[in-house]
C-alpha cells in the first residue's frame, strides 16, 4: 500500500460566536494515501469545508479555532507549526481550489501573473524560468493555447477556463495534497465531465493526494476512491466508493443515497429524510442523527455510537452496526 | 391526451447589445430563437439546459416578465399577447405563478410569512385581512409549515422550509399552472426529495401544470412527463420523458445523460464509456452556422455545420440533427 | 457552502439564553444616552424660556468675556461665562438649541422625503423618468450652493425660512442619487420579480417592497446629516445671509467666538461641545433605529 500524505486524527474545530460556541467539526479522523481521491461528501453545514480549511489553517477570524486534534501531512503535525512556517506548506504542499472560480482570481491581474505568484513564492526560480514553468502548470490543466492564455484577463476566460486558471495556480507547485472544496459545482455539467477527466489526468501524472469535497454523488462516483459521510461535525461512514453505493451502512448515507433520483430508472416517489440536521450549537446527546433515523433504538438517543471497522478499509459509527 | 393548457409557438428573444454614449445597438444576443412547445394540463413539462441555453429567458416570457421578440404564447388556446390589461389581471397573471431557485432571496426580509404568502390574495383580491390570514393558514398547513410560522420573518426558517413558504405563496391563487425554477437545484440533497415529493403531491391534489427549468437530468425524469432539451437557444429534442431517458436521439442528449450518470469507476470499463464532450458552449451572441451543437459534435459530418436541420419526428419523440432522416 | 444558514435558523429560537447579561445592557445604553440626550435637548429649546437664567439677547458691556463658573474669575451669575458682548453664553445654547435642531431637522426631513420619492421613482420606473430626474439631480449638484443661498437671501430676506429653502433646494439631490442606486440593486431582486409575477402594481412595490429595503442607507445618510446642517447653518450665519443677529444659534456662536479664541475659549467651545453630542448621539440612534426595523437584527 502506497504512503500516506495527510492523517487527520480527532480534529475539532469550532467558531466562538456571540450566541455561543459551534462545533463545525467534532471529532474527525481520516487518512489519505498517495495518488487516492478521498471523497467528503454532505449537507451544507455538515462540516465538510471547515475541515478543509482546517487542513489548510485559513480558518475564518475571528471565531474560528481549531481546538484539539491532529493534522499530519507528510510526517509533520500541521498544528504545531508556525504562521510562518505554515505559510511556505501552503501552496507548495497542500493547495486548495475553492467552489467559485469568480472570485478566487484577481479581476485586474492578467492569468500569467497570478500562477507566476505563487511558482515566484514557493520555488525560488530564477526570472527566465518563471514563465516556462507558468505555461507548464497551464498545460497540465490542458488550457489551450498557454502561451496567449498568460496574458488574458480573467473576465475574458469562460468558467470552466477559469476554473482551469484555478487549478492550474494550485498544482503550480506540484503540491503533495491537493483540497477540492466543491470544485464543479459552479459549472455545468458537460463541463463538469470534463473537469473531472482532468483531474484524474492530473492525478496520474504527478500522483497528488486529492482530497475532495462535494455533496454530490454524482461526482464522488465518478472521482473518488473512497468517500467519507459526514453529518453534524462528524464523520459516520467511510468506506470504499463502491461500497458507499452497493452496501452502505449507516442509515444517514443509506437514506442519503436513496433520496437521490435515479438517472437510470423512474422512481415513482423519493425516501426522504424528514427534519432538518440538528443545530451545532444545541447538539443531541446520543447520535446525531437520531431525531430523523427511522431505525433508532433507545441506545442512539443516550450515547454516541463507537466506530465500529466491518472490514479494512469500511468503518461505521452506528449502534445497528456491530 | 390531456388538454393543451399552454403552447408556445415559435418564440424568439433577441436583446440588443449595445455600446457607447449613444447606445449604439452593435449586435444582438440570440437567447431563444425559434422554440415550441406545449404544456399538458395536469402535467410537468420540463426544459432542460445549461446554463445561456435560453431556458430561464421563455420561463421570464411565460411570466410576462419579458417581452418577446417574437412569436406567441396560447393560454387557454388564446394569445396571451392580444389580452387587455385587464383580462391579463383576472385570466392569466393569478392562473400562472412561479417557485424561484433561490429561497433566500425570493422574499422580502422585511416582511412576515403571512404577509408574504398572502400577498398575492391582498393584490387580486378583494378579501379582508382576516380572511387572507386565515387561507394563509390552511396554505402554509397543506406545505407542512404549520400555522405558528406566520408571524415569523423569512430569515427564521431554514432553505427547505422557505422554499415551502414559496410554494404556497405561489398556490395562494389557485392557478393552474406553476413555472418551477430549479426549484431544488439551491436546496441540501436530504432535503431536495423532500420538495419534489411535496410537489408532486401538490400536484396530483389540484391538478397542478408545472414548467420545470432545470439542469440536472435525475430530478427531471423523477418530476416530469415530457421534457425538451434546449441548446444555445433552440431544441435540440423534445418528447415524452420515459422515452427520452431510454432511447435518447441528438447527440447531445445523450453527453448530458452520461454527464449526470451516477458510474462507479469500475462500472465503466465494462463498455459504458462516458461521453466527454470537448470545447464550450459558443457565445448566443454569434451562434455558429448550421446545427448549432456541431461544433462540439463528435459525429457532426460536413452537412452540420452548413445547414440547419429541421425538427423530425423519430419514433415517439422529436429530434432536430441531421443523422434521422 | 457555510455553516452560517444552520447557526442563524436555530439562534432565533434560543435567542435569549445565548446573550449574555452584560452586553445587551451596553447594547441598551448605545441608545438609552442618545436617547436621552435627545430628548434633553428638544425639551430644552421647547422651554427655552422658562430655563434660560438670562434673556438671551441682552448685552452688558462690563461684562465682557466673563471666564465660566468653574474657572478663577468666573461668578455664579454666569455659568458658562460670557460672550464678546456680554451676553450670557449658557443662555444662547440654551436658546440656539431652538434654531439648531429645527433648522437641520427640518431640512433633513425635506431633502430626504423629496429625495427618496425621487430616488425610488427614478429606479423603480426608469427609462424616460430615470433620464430626466437624473438630469435634474446632476443639475443641482453642480449647482453652487453659496450662491444660490446668497441669491434667495436677496430675493426673500434673511430668516429662518430663508436658510431652511437655501439648504433644502439642492440638498435632496445626493438621497435621490443614493437612493435610485440601491432602488436598481432591489429592482433586479427575485422577491420584485416574484410581486410582480404575483400582480401587485408597481405603487405597491415601491411602497412595499423598495422603500422598506432603502432604510438602511437612507438612515444613516439621515443621522450623518445633523451635524452637517448644523454647521451649514452656521456657515450660512458667518456669511451674514443666516439667521439674522442677535438670534442665537449654535454655529453663528461658534464663529463668534473664533476671533477670541486664544482670550476666551468657552465663547465658541460649549455650542461646538454641544453640535458634536448632537451629531454623536444622532450616529447612535441612526444604528440603532437600523437594527430595530431590521428583522434580521431585530433579535441580536
Amino acid at each position: 500500500m502506497s504512503n500516506v500524505v495527510l492523517q487527520v486524527e480527532d480534529l475539532h474545530t469550532s467558531f466562538f460566536t456571540r450566541m455561543g460556541e459551534v462545533k463545525a467539526v467534532d471529532g474527525v479522523s481520516f487518512l489519505i494515501r498517495e495518488g487516492e481521491t478521498f471523497g467528503i461528501v454532505g449537507e451544507s453545514g455538515c462540516g465538510k469545508s471547515v475541515t478543509g480549511l482546517s487542513i489548510m489553517r485559513l480558518l475564518p477570524e475571528p471565531g474560528g479555532q481549531i481546538v484539539g486534534g491532529k493534522i499530519i501531512l507528510e510526517g509533520k503535525n500541521l498544528l504545531e507549526l508556525s504562521k510562518k512556517a505554515m505559510r511556505a506548506y501552503r501552496g507548495k504542499i497542500v493547495s486548495m481550489i475553492l467552489q467559485d472560480p469568480m472570485s478566487s482570481l484577481n479581476p485586474v491581474y492578467q492569468v500569467g501573473d497570478q500562477i507566476a505568484e505563487s511558482v515566484r513564492l514557493h520555488q525560488g526560480l530564477p526570472e527566465n524560468m518563471v514563465e516556462p514553468e507558468v505555461i507548464s502548470a497551464l498545460r497540465l490543466l490542458r488550457i489551450p493555447a498557454p502561451e496567449v492564455r498568460i496574458k488574458e484577463y480573467p473576465f475574458q476566460l469562460s468558467g470552466g477556463m477559469r476554473q482551469r486558471v484555478v487549478g492550474s495556480i494550485a498544482m503550480s507547485c506540484k503540491p503533495r495534497l491537493l483540497i477540492a472544496d466543491e470544485p464543479t459545482t459552479a459549472l455545468d455539467s458537460t463541463i463538469q465531465a470534463q473537469y473531472i477527466a482532468l483531474f484524474e489526468d492530473i492525478q496520474a501524472k504527478t500522483n497528488v493526494a486529492i482530497m475532495f469535497i462535494t455533496h454530490d454523488f454524482g461526482v464522488i462516483s465518478r472521482i473518488c476512491d473512497r468517500v467519507g459521510v459526514m453529518y453534524a461535525g462528524k464523520i459516520v461512514e467511510t468506506a470504499p466508493t463502491r461500497e458507499i453505493f452497493k452496501a452502505p451502512k449507516h442509515p444517514y448515507t443509506v437514506a442519503l443515497i436513496h433520496s437521490v433520483p435515479r438517472l437510470d430508472q423512474k422512481d415513482e416517489r423519493l425516501f426522504s429524510i424528514e427534519g432538518q440536521p440538528p443545530s451545532l450549537m444545541n447538539l443531541p446527546p446520543g447520535c446525531r442523527f437520531c431525531p430523523r433515523c427511522t431505525v433508532a433504538l433507545d441506545v442512539c438517543k443516550e450515547q454516541q455510537p463507537p466506530e465500529v471497522k466491518i472490514s479494512d478499509n469500511h468503518s461505521v459509527s452506528c449502534w445497528r452496526v456491530k | 391526451m390531456a388538454e393543451v393548457l399552454l403552447e408556445a409557438r415559435d418564440i424568439v428573444k433577441h436583446y440588443p447589445v449595445t455600446r457607447g454614449l449613444l447606445q449604439r445597438t452593435v449586435g444582438w444576443v440570440r437567447a431563444v430563437d425559434g422554440v415550441s412547445f406545449t404544456v399538458e394540463q395536469g402535467k410537468t413539462f420540463s426544459l432542460v439546459g445549461e446554463s445561456g441555453a435560453g431556458k430561464t429567458t421563455i420561463a421570464k416570457a411565460i411570466l410576462l416578465l419579458e417581452r418577446l421578440t417574437s412569436g406567441n404564447i396560447l393560454f387557454e388556446g388564446k394569445d396571451v399577447y392580444k389580452f387587455s390589461a385587464a383580462q391579463l389581471k383576472t385570466g392569466y397573471r393569478p392562473k400562472v405563478q412561479s417557485v424561484q431557485q433561490n429561497p433566500w432571496s425570493s422574499m422580502n426580509p422585511r416582511m412576515r410569512v403571512r404577509d408574504i404568502v398572502g400577498e398575492p390574495l391582498f393584490v387580486n383580491t378583494k378579501q379582508p385581512k382576516k380572511e387572507v390570514y386565515d387561507n394563509v393558514s390552511k396554505l402554509l398547513d397543506q406545505v407542512g409549515i404549520g400555522a405558528e410560522g406566520m408571524t415569523r420573518y423569512p430569515h427564521e426558517f431554514s432553505g427547505g422550509q422557505r422554499q415551502r413558504i414559496a410554494v404556497a405563496r405561489a398556490l395562494a391563487l389557485h392557478p393552474n399552472l406553476l413555472v418551477l425554477d430549479e426549484p431544488v437545484s439551491a436546496l441540501d440533497v436530504s432535503i431536495r426529495a423532500q420538495i419534489m415529493n411535496l410537489l408532486k403531491d401538490l400536484q396530483t391534489q389540484f391538478n397542478l401544470s408545472y414548467i420545470v427549468i432545470a439542469h440536472n437530468l435525475a430530478t427531471v425524469r423523477y418530476m416530469s412527463h415530457g421534457v425538451a432539451i434546449m441548446y444555445l437557444g433552440q431544441l435540440v429534442e423534445y418528447g415524452d420523458t420515459e422515452e427520452l431517458f431510454k432511447n435518447p436521439l441528438h447527440p447531445y442528449t445523450r453527453a448530458l445523460i452520461s454527464a449526470s450518470q451516477l458510474t462507479l469507476p469500475e462500472d465503466a470499463k465494462d463498455g459504458a464509456k462516458q461521453i466527454i464532450l470537448t470545447g464550450e458552449m459558443p457565445s448566443p451572441l454569434n451562434p455558429p452556422p448550421g446545427c448549432r451543437f456541431h461544433t462540439r459534435c463528435a459525429e457532426a459530418g460536413e452537412l452540420c455545420s452548413k445547414e440547419i436541420p429541421d425538427m423530425r419526428q423519430v419514433g415517439k419523440n422529436y429530434v432536430k440533427c441531421h443523422h434521422y432522416k | 457552502m457555510t455553516v452560517a444558514p444552520n447557526i442563524e435558523a436555530k439562534t432565533t429560537n434560543k435567542r435569549k439564553g445565548g446573550v449574555s447579561r452584560w452586553s445587551r445592557i451596553m447594547k441598551n445604553l448605545t441608545f438609552i444616552i442618545p436617547l436621552s440626550i435627545f430628548i434633553i435637548l428638544i425639551l430644552t429649546s421647547i422651554f427655552a424660556p422658562f430655563i434660560a437664567p438670562h434673556d438671551p439677547e441682552a448685552t452688558s458691556l462690563t461684562e465682557r468675556r466673563l471666564p465660566p463658573a468653574f474657572i478663577e474669575g468666573g461668578s455664579t451669575k454666569y455659568l458658562l461665562g460670557t460672550d464678546s458682548l456680554g451676553r450670557d453664553v449658557l443662555s444662547r445654547v440654551i436658546y440656539g438649541a431652538r434654531v439648531s435642531l429645527s433648522v437641520s431637522l427640518m431640512v433633513i426631513a425635506i431633502t430626504a422625503g423629496i429625495g427618496t420619492l425621487m430616488g425610488i421613482a427614478s429606479g423603480y420606473l426608469g427609462g424616460r423618468i430615470d433620464g430626466f430626474l437624473m438630469r435634474v439631480v446632476d443639475i443641482a449638484m453642480s449647482f453652487p450652493g453659496l450662491v444660490l443661498a446668497m441669491l434667495l437671501a436677496v430675493a426673500l430676506g434673511p430668516g429662518f425660512f430663508t436658510v431652511v429653502i437655501a439648504l433644502s433646494a439642492l440638498g435632496w439631490a445626493g438621497y435621490a442619487r443614493l437612493i435610485r442606486g440601491e432602488t436598481l440593486r432591489i429592482r433586479n431582486s427575485d422577491f420584485v420579480a416574484q410581486a410582480r409575477i404575483s400582480g401587485a402594481s408597481s405603487w405597491r412595490i415601491m411602497l412595499r417592497h423598495i422603500f422598506p429595503n432603502v432604510l438602511n442607507p437612507l438612515i444613516i445618510i439621515m443621522t450623518l446629516a445633523v451635524g452637517m446642517m448644523i454647521l451649514a447653518e452656521s456657515g450660512m450665519s458667518y456669511l451674514g445671509i443666516g439667521i439674522p443677529p442677535p438670534t442665537p444659534s449654535w454655529g453663528s456662536m461658534v464663529s463668534d467666538g473664533r476671533n477670541d479664541l486664544d482670550v476666551a475659549w468657552w465663547i465658541s467651545t460649549f455650542p461646538g461641545i454641544c453640535i458634536g453630542l448632537v451629531v454623536l448621539s444622532g450616529n447612535f440612534l441612526g444604528d440603532w433605529l437600523r437594527d430595530k426595523m431590521d428583522p434580521r437584527l431585530r433579535q441580536l
